[in-house]
């Protein structure tokens, strides 16, 4: 009746379009099996408590903390990183947009910077720039101020 | 930084989930939306032995509509319940607070169950549970149980929920037309914990405040009612004076924590600003 409590539980999903399989020890956490398991080094590891927004993917479609998410529940998931999303050319009006408006000092924040306005502008494509604001409140930049970030995703959004 | 060493449950069905917390007690912590329970685990300040993901029983994610209640599943998402149509029509309190609760990011994966068994003082969920006298719903091996959101919530991060009781879902009375409310926070940035927050709802038919609820958040060590604001306001014509000695009662009732970055007297203040807006706001 009760199930036995694992520590180490095989799953099986799909990044970035390619299916994955692995057994994983139950404590690791969603980034750290993508950056240190699959190499995909795009998805950044800030603060690790869900604050920063570095570490932020798409599972299902649906932005997601990937250090708030142990890996073991993405089982059946779909998920996509910047990697991905780059390859797909999806992101491309938006990154030429931030390469203009200097959107991008250091970088660290700009992988999930981008997929965070992406998904912005699919649920609203012209976004004021308060809403905006609102938006990214859940990625920080310690870098630009926001101001070239807001500027570049409405040049995104016209 | 990764959680310590935790045996890892994924009960299939609720009563394996049910006789899961039975066994371990204390000792298993529920994973819902995790978005509270992994900062806390990443940091070591929860230590569970046994973690149990409830993230494999889809049916605590479903909305139920009673005669005269709404029952949203404990595993509803913020996002859902800030995107929900009927929600909107139905309990537009919820619809409301529900873009203060935390991040896109966030709301994407957090759960309402999540945030009324976590009971953060500062949370949105369950001041409005408070103003809109809903009920939480539990579930065990000894059987189900109501409690109303005045007795749940006992202290700092602690409620009435027994170590083999999962939530599984809030109950809330349906509204009629004539129900107003409103709700607003401050907090430093969009997104981040309230400094306080305010949730009311009340009858306004005719000249008078009836029935009205005013719970705040942020300003105690678990969501509190205003009281003896609640009573001032109660059968009252809404007026400037009026309003001016319910914030007085509120002022007087208030005991905010200390903490080093806000002291007492700074969120109390907050919490009798969001009164005047939310009664001003009532008033048209």
């Amino acid at each position: 009746m009760t199930p036995e409590p694992q520590s180490h539980v095989p799953i099986s999903l799909k990044v970035n379009g390619e299916l994955v399989t692995a057994e994983l020890p139950v404590r690791l956490n969603l980034v750290d099996f993508l950056r240190g398991d699959l190499g995909l080094t795009g998805t950044h590891i800030g603060c690790e408590h869900g604050i920063c927004g570095a570490c932020t993917v798409l599972v299902d479609g649906r932005l997601t903390r990937g250090c708030l998410m142990l890996a073991v529940q993405a089982n059946s998931t779909n998920v996509e990183t910047i990697e991905g999303a780059d390859a797909s050319g999806r992101l491309m009006v938006l990154q030429h947009a931030f390469h203009r408006s200097n959107a991008i000092q250091c970088g660290f924040c700009t992988p999930a910077m981008l997929l965070s306005a992406a998904e912005l502008l699919r649920v609203n494509p012209r976004p004021t720039r308060d809403e905006i604001r609102d938006w990214i409140s859940g990625n920080l930049c310690r870098c630009t101020g926001y101001q070239a970030i807001v500027d570049a995703i409405i040049e995104a959004a016209a | 930084m990764k959680a310590p060493d935790f045996g890892y449950v994924r009960p299939s069905t609720l009563a394996e989930c049910l006789a899961t917390l039975n066994e371990y007690g204390d000792e298993a912590q529920v994973l819902a939306g995790g978005q509270s329970l992994m900062p806390l685990m990443n940091f070591r300040l929860a230590k569970p032995g046994i973690l149990v993901d409830i993230g494999g029983l889809p049916e605590l994610a479903t909305t139920r509509w009673e005669t005269d209640h709404v029952v949203i599943g404990a595993l509803t998402t913020h996002d859902t319940i800030a995107t929900s149509d009927t929600i909107r029509e139905q309990i537009p309190l919820l619809s409301d607070a529900a873009p203060h609760v935390a991040h896109v990011a966030i709301r994407s994966r957090g759960t309402i169950g999540g945030s009324i068994a976590l009971a953060d003082p500062a949370a949105e969920w369950p001041a409005c549970c408070l103003a809109l006298s809903a009920e939480i719903e539990l579930a065990s091996l000894r059987g189900g149980r109501r409690v109303p959101a005045d007795e749940f919530f006992l202290g700092l991060y602690s409620t009435d929920r027994q170590a083999d009781e999962l939530v599984t879902g809030i109950r809330f009375p349906m509204l009629d037309d004539r129900r107003a409310h409103t709700f607003d926070e401050v907090s430093r940035r969009r997104g981040d914990f309230a400094i306080a927050g305010l949730a009311l709802s009340c009858d306004l038919v005719g000249p008078k405040f009836k029935d009205i609820r005013v719970a705040l958040l942020g300003v105690g060590d678990r969501p509190v009612l205003a009281r003896g604001a609640m009573s001032v306001l109660e059968d009252a014509e809404p007026s400037d004076a009026t309003t001016e000695t319910a914030i007085e009662a509120l002022s007087a009732e208030l005991r905010p924590p200390d903490d080093p970055m806000y002291p007492p007297d700074y969120r109390r203040q907050v919490a009798c600003v969001l009164l005047r807006r939310a009664l001003n706001k009532l008033m048209g």
